[in-house]
């Protein structure tokens, strides 16, 4: 059973949380957006072996946030709260 | 030597100590250039191999693996073959497949234990009957064998089914496949491979691959550890790590790798002769020709390439399974393993060309591959040797994602994976 | 082998006698014996019958690595597969062999291994092909598995789980765990020391030492008594079985007089491995005879039960420690004969049919014998190492397998490091120690040098004469693994799973290594190059109850109940699973359809009282909160007035119909989002998604209400009467409070939320107030609806009322493909132009695309009885039948007094008037499509 840092609570147990996706997959706005830019955005994925900056959601909380980890040994590098940047 | 298999062969061979079989495959060199590469010697690699070869004339072909063949997922699955689908589209390539498992024994003379002893999917309640009923019709009208079995006939092929008025999972009735069974998974891959390998393809073991070759924009061969191999076209069937490989080839793929674990029990005398399956817990179990119940569930639901089961997950399975089959809490957990798996969000598998020309893909299969295999290997011989889709495997290509026109068997049937 | 009890040394008092039943003979052991040592004092040799040849096999070990004496347990509690080597006999019990018919003594099918030459490994991959493996499979299923399920034999006693942290897990209770965790302990960390025997001191409790002065069993006692007084947690008969993802170590606590065991789920911040060793046999021509034992075991055996294994026993060992054993047995008065490799004198042939008579050695001398035991060397125990992904380093000397590289927070000590005499074993603890920052106050004191260990290889060869067991429970003799490397499965994970070496219920323990040995030699490899099979979870089979816990029945994803279930039930209602939520599906005792043709009938007549509680209820406010609600939605809402309500989608961002519900705009910056029971925590985690990523954080806000608020809905003709009767302290009138509006009102001191929603088609309130008022209200309502010939409406009636509407039920009458367009909600997506999710996903070309299966009113052509639901429509094309879609819902409408259904049809909505086929189960009908909506079209009844 994974540890994830949630950043608001603290470590928790891994069934607590809940896998929202790449960070950084930032979705396309606007009225002109192609059906290739759109199905990108919605499908495809970095899906890293090893490395990987993923945002997750802490069910219990219901708190957003960014976690690092290491996709291969499970290790977790860091989380943090999500930058407004990235809204 | 004694290459054919037999009882009269093994007969002969016990008189002579055993000693004149013949290697199942060589263990050759690469050579620095075939007609065909494929990458990854797990069953779609080596049946594709088998179906270039046997399909479509062309042995001048390598199957790169980076460890032992049939050591990913072909190895760690539970076995299941089926072909219970709800769309058209899934049945023509399951069913496709199914049809070839009932031949492969016989067409490779090597016996992978295809039983067929039917598979149960319960209905846990009046809903879940009605959603039998849209998936069984579905079947049926597709050319599928299936039937809607009354909870009573349901009972009948699971005496020990929690028959408790307080059951949390009580059977309401269920969608029964008969055709649907199970084979010997490493069987398969090492039959594909004996077989492959006598018609000439090249099986290289211990042989990772490093990087794509790609001159002007197309596909062209691979470097790998054991040195340059260049070919006309590249396959590539590496379940559960095919996002990684596709970011050596730049591009990104709709898939996000999970680890989904089984555990077998201690073997017993038989005690379960179907495959069932509950849909609220997604639990599925069988027992194996040596006795053991084989169990499997849900995904882990971390992404990961970590081929090792959690703890969580394991305790759900189990405890869901001891809920169905309470005199099963006599058992006990002999092994838990877990294989990586490539999820796609409509769950169906991925066939065609990659982005990069001259690379085809065959990925996708989520936590259905084995069943697959002899389709999958059809498929992408076909691709490989033709440069064009079978009309199998053409709704099933890549382009189906920005055309919105999924596959999504969930959606349509509640059938779970 | 004549294997008896002697008695233990310096014992203080006799044990208590037991009895139990063995394959049907009676069985005399002492209280403190395991099976395996009653049956050994009994002179049983034959214990048990292999997997595959059911050749008779006897007592291997002492421990968790035995692979034969398998057996299953009828009493006190039914167990299959249990080891006897580590199993308590209990007064009383009944003990059966297992694969073994009528008993293991007189197997019938003892015949088979008369056959074994044509019967080697894998040969089932080259046989039974023609006709068909069907064939053959039915028997050869018979004949495998060991334990036979009691299907009357359900305990209900479940297991315990326990979580718990500490500082220093030490797993096995042997001098190198006790060092440990004494060491550690008096540096005040908590500390928990696990062992799966039933005591600790591992081979403290049957070798010889002088430790502090004083015998092993004395140190031991010290030892406990420090650990205990400190509070360390002492855990017997309990098994580190599994180490998973960040630092979680399982353990599963067998408790005597108990049926299940206990699951202890550990988070340490360091594991220390004490787990010490496991001998090896060693490969001779029949060295699976009954009386060929480890060498360990029989000086345990000794040692503490008590048992000689045999009165003349030849021992063999390539190595120091085997050494010493034989010297330990000697000194016991039991006559030994060494067979030391390191002199070159080997063991070459065990001879004997059903047990061991004597052996043939190298030298051609043949010494007579009763039980031979061997030793060919020990191998550490580090399955937990590998399951950290600890790789293993080859030790040319000891000639094993031993940690490599350190993993974080994991150190090994005693044997388990490759320390196989008592001064190594502390030394090299304290070194495992030191990587954790722990010292020692003081070393233990040892009287005498450790044996010097000085193994020599004894490797299983090729071309060895006559059968040599490598796998004893599974059948895999060298023969065998020869097979393998000419048939090319040489890497090791082929050639365990073609010949099945190290699969079987003792996962090799005993045979892993002889067996890479011998590959190694077949391949011309080093051992190290063939590799090691991975470790995988459990280190020993683990009772599935103990893994299962309390998760049964209602506590395994348990439904959610009403606030009001009391009075539900007391009203006669008849609960079911609705999403999740048990809720009543109709009431009284009246078979189901008369009960809900009645309920359907007064509902539209007069008036019913339906619990609406698990309706979704999630406030979203602030000064964004309309803005947020245009782009949650599909519809636009930021329009709605306050007080008013709208009907609206939400959709995924791949376009398709999520949910669909009501949302309520209380006040400017305020809406209540009604969702779908089933969908609340999921509508809920998508709002907050959103809400996170694209808006403020702090000018918006989500909270959820739903199990706050209960909502009762009442409906029909009557509802505004019965209400006014009431008493809900406003207006009730279609001026104040017109259709889709709110507004709030009281029940006695409780204010309460009025909203005319309708579900049913007709007249509608839906009163939200605080859940544990509402029982209050219900009565109330109940009490005075008497008088206008209310009824209890049932959710099963109620999918009546709204199916003759029209009305979908999401998921139901909607799939995971239906975008809103298919449901008729084309217009926002031509005139919204605020974004929203989901949107670009609905100008796809499979979105645009023409013959989408779409919602759609079926009417019965043919005869008065429904369709199925799941029915689908069909059409013949040349290529065969096509599916046309599905019907969704159907019911018979006592309202109309015919069958009426929903579907999602291909192209439905343009095909009103047509007739199609449609099919069940083979069954051809005929239906005609209609619009949903089939009852009440122009909406009058919503202002009756």
């Amino acid at each position: 059973m994974q540890l994830f840092p949630c950043p608001f609570c603290g470590p928790r147990s891994e069934s607590e949380f809940h896998f929202g996706g790449d960070f950084g997959n930032l979705r396309p706005e606007g009225s002109d957006v192609s059906a290739s830019e759109w199905s990108a955005y919605l499908h495809l994925r970095a899906n890293p072996k090893g490395s990987s900056s993923e945002v997750w959601m802490h069910m219990t909380c219901g708190e957003l946030f960014r976690m690092d980890r290491n996709t291969v040994d499970n290790t977790v590098n860091s989380s943090a709260e999500l930058e407004d940047t990235h809204r | 030597m004694t290459r054919h298999y037999s009882a009269l062969s093994l007969l002969k061979e016990g008189l002579n100590d055993q000693r004149g079989w013949q290697k199942a495959w060589r263990s050759p060199e690469p050579a620095g250039r075939y007609d065909l590469i494929i990458i990854g010697g797990g069953g779609q690699g080596l049946a594709t191999a088998y179906y270039l070869a046997k399909n479509h004339g062309i042995t001048n072909v390598a199957v790169i693996e980076r460890g032992w063949l049939g050591g990913g997922n072909t190895g760690r699955n539970t076995t299941v073959v089926r072909s219970n689908y709800f769309f058209p589209e899934s049945v023509a390539l399951y069913d496709m497949s199914l049809k070839l498992y009932e031949k492969l024994s016989l067409e490779l003379n090597y016996n992978v234990m295809l039983s067929q002893r039917g598979m149960v999917n319960l209905a846990h309640s009046p809903n879940d009957l009605e959603m039998a009923a849209r998936a069984v019709n579905a079947m049926q009208i597709n050319g599928v064998d299936a039937s809607l079995l009354s909870e009573a006939e349901t009972r009948d092929l699971m005496p020990l089914y929690n028959d408790s008025p307080t059951a949390r999972w009580p059977i309401y009735g269920s969608v029964l496949q008969k055709r649907a069974g199970t084979a010997r998974h490493d069987a398969v891959a090492w039959a594909y491979a004996r077989a492959a390998d006598r018609l000439g393809v090249d099986i290289i073991q211990n042989c990772d691959v490093t990087e794509f070759i790609v001159e002007n924009g197309r596909c062209r061969g691979v470097r790998t550890s054991r040195g340059d191999i260049r070919a006309e076209r590249v396959g590539m069937a590496v379940a559960g790590h095919s996002s990684a490989l596709a970011a050596k080839a730049g591009f990104r793929l709709p898939i996000v790798s999970y680890a989904l674990q089984a555990c077998v029990s201690e073997p017993i005398k038989p005690a379960l002769d179907c495959i069932v399956l509950s849909p609220s817990t997604g639990v599925y179990a069988s027992q194996s020709d040596k006795g053991e119940m084989v169990i499997g569930g849900g995904l882990d639901r971390i992404p990961s390439y970590g081929q090792r089961g959690n703890l969580p997950v394991l305790e759900h399975i189990i405890s869901g399974l001891l809920e169905m089959f309470p005199s099963f809490r006599q058992l006990r957990l002999m092994r838990q393993w877990a294989g990586i798996v490539d999820v796609v969000p409509d769950s169906s598998p991925i066939l065609g060309e990659s982005p990069v020309p001259g690379l085809y893909l065959n990925c996708g299969w989520g936590t259905g591959g084995f069943k697959a295999i002899p389709a999958g290997g059809t498929l992408l011989a076909h691709l490989l040797a033709t440069g064009t889709h079978h009309e199998v495997s053409r709704p099933f290509d890549l382009d189906r994602f920005a055309r919105g026109r999924l596959i999504d068997e969930a959606a349509g049937s509640g059938i779970a994976h | 082998m004549t294997s008896f009890r002697i008695g233990r040394q310096g014992e203080p008092a006799p044990a208590k006698t037991i009895r139990f039943s063995f394959d049907g003979k009676d069985v005399t052991g002492l209280e403190g014996d395991t099976i395996a040592s009653a049956l050994l004092a009994n002179d049983i040799a034959i214990v048990g019958r292999s997997f595959k040849y059911h050749r008779p096999r006897g007592v291997w070990g002492a421990g968790v690595e035995e692979p034969n004496a398998i057996v299953d347990i009828d009493m006190p509690s039914a167990v299959r597969n249990a080891r006897a080597t580590t199993t308590p006999a209990l007064d009383g019990m009944v003990v059966r062999s297992v694969n073994a018919h009528p008993t293991a003594a007189t197997d019938r099918h003892a015949f088979l291994d008369r056959f074994a030459r044509f019967i080697p490994s894998a040969f089932y991959y080259k046989t039974f092909m023609w006709p068909d493996w069907h064939w053959f499979e039915p028997n050869i299923r018979k004949m495998a598995g060991l334990g036979i399920l009691d299907p009357t034999a359900i305990s209900v006693e479940r297991a315990d789980q326990v979580n718990e942290e500490c500082d220093l897990l030490v797993i096995g209770g042997g001098p190198a765990g006790l060092f440990a965790a004494r060491t550690a302990s008096e540096k005040g960390k908590k500390v928990i020391i696990c062992d799966d025997g039933f005591h600790f001191g591992g081979s403290l409790l049957h070798r010889q030492a002088n430790i502090d002065g004083g015998d092993g069993p004395a140190w031991i006692a010290a030892t406990l008594n420090v650990l205990r007084d400190r509070g360390v947690q002492l855990l017997a008969r309990t098994t580190a079985f599994g180490l998973y993802d960040h630092g979680l170590v399982a353990l599963n606590e067998i408790r005597p007089g108990k049926a299940s065991s206990r699951l202890w789920r550990v988070r340490p911040t360091n594991v220390l491995l004490a787990t010490g060793a496991i001998e090896r046999p060693l490969p001779f021509a029949n060295n699976d005879l009954p009386g060929v034992m480890s060498a360990e075991a029989g000086l345990s055996y000794l040692r503490r039960h008590g048992i000689a294994v045999g009165r003349r026993v030849v021992l063999a060992t390539n190595n120091g420690v085997g050494v010493e054993t034989s010297r330990e047995l000697a000194d016991a008065g039991i006559e030994v004969t060494l067979v030391d490799y390191r002199s070159g004198r080997r063991l070459m042939v065990a001879e004997g049919s059903k047990r061991v008579a004597g052996v043939k050695l190298s030298d051609g001398t043949r010494v007579a014998a009763d039980a031979v035991l061997v030793s060919g060397g020990f191998t550490p125990t580090l399955h937990l190492f590998g399951q950290a992904k600890g790789k293993l380093r080859w030790d040319d000397d000891l000639l094993t397998f031993v940690a490599g590289d350190p993993v974080p927070r994991l150190s090994a000590g005693g044997a388990a490091a490759g320390s196989f005499g008592l001064t190594g074993v502390f030394e090299s603890t304290a070194r495992a120690l030191a990587s954790f920052g722990l010292t020692p106050r003081a070393m233990p004191k040892i009287v005498g040098r450790d044996t010097d260990y000085g193994i020599v290889a004894a490797w299983p060869e090729p071309n060895m004469s006559g059968r040599v067991w490598i796998d004893l429970q599974h059948d895999v003799t060298t023969k065998d693994i020869e097979l393998a490397a000419r048939e090319n499965f040489v890497s090791v994970e082929h050639l365990k799973r073609y010949t099945t070496l190290g699969m079987a219920t003792d996962q090799g323990k005993t045979s892993n290594l002889n067996g890479l040995a011998l590959m190694a030699q077949l391949t011309e490899k080093a051992i190290p190059e063939v590799g090691t099979t991975t470790y995988r979870p459990p280190f020993t089979p683990v009772p599935f109850t103990s893994l299962a816990g309390v998760t049964s029945g209602s506590l395994m994803n348990p439904p959610r109940r009403l606030v009001l279930e009391n009075e539900h039930f007391a009203a006669g209602a008849n609960l079911r699973e609705y999403g999740g939520w048990l809720r009543p599906a109709w009431y009284g005792a009246e078979p189901e359809a008369t009960a809900i043709n009645r309920e359907v009938r007064q509902a539209r007549d007069s008036v019913a009282l339906f619990d609406a509680s698990p309706l979704g209820k999630i406030e979203v406010l602030g000064p964004q909160a309309a803005e947020f609600m245009d782009f949650v939605y599909y519809n636009t809402m930021s329009t709605l007035k306050a007080g008013r309500c709208r009907y609206g989608f939400m959709l995924s961002e791949s376009g398709i119909v999520y949910d669909d519900g009501v949302l309520v705009r209380l006040e400017e910056n305020r809406f209540i989002v009604s969702c779908s029971s089933s969908h609340v925590p999921g509508v809920y985690a998508l709002l907050e998604e959103w809400r996170q990523d694209r808006f403020d954080r702090k000018r918006l806000f989500i909270h959820n209400t739903t199990a706050d608020t209960a909502t009762l809905t009442v409906s029909g003709p009557k509802s505004r009467a019965l209400l006014e009767a009431v008493g809900l302290g406003i207006d009730l009138g279609d001026k104040n409070l017109p259709h889709m509006a709110t507004a709030w009102g009281s029940f006695g001191d409780d204010t309460v939320r009025i909203s005319r929603v309708s579900f049913t088609g007709d007249r509608s309130y839906e009163i939200s107030i605080r859940a544990d008022r509402a029982k209050h209200l219900w009565k109330t309502l109940r009490r005075r609806g008497e008088a206008f010939n209310a009824t209890l409406l049932g959710l099963e009636a109620l999918m009546v009322l709204r199916a003759e509407k029209g009305f979908i039920v999401i998921g139901k009458d909607s799939d995971g493909m239906t975008r809103p367009m298919d449901l008729g909600a084309s217009a926002p997506l031509a005139k919204k132009t605020a974004e929203f999710i989901g949107k670009r996903s609905l100008f796809t070309e499979e979105a645009q695309r023409p013959d989408r299966n779409q919602l759609v009113g079926l009417e019965v052509v043919d005869g008065t009885q429904p369709f199925a639901i799941g029915s689908h429509g069909v059409e013949s094309t040349p290529a065969g039948k096509r599916s046309l879609g599905y019907v969704t819902s159907s019911y018979f409408s006592a309202t109309l007094n015919r069958p009426i259904a929903l579907g999602l049809i291909e192209r439905g909505a343009a095909r009103h008037g047509e007739e199609i086929d449609v099919q069940h189960l083979g069954q051809i009908r005929r239906a005609r499509l209609v619009p949903p909506c089939v009852f009440d079209p122009s909406g009058d009844r919503l202002n009756g």
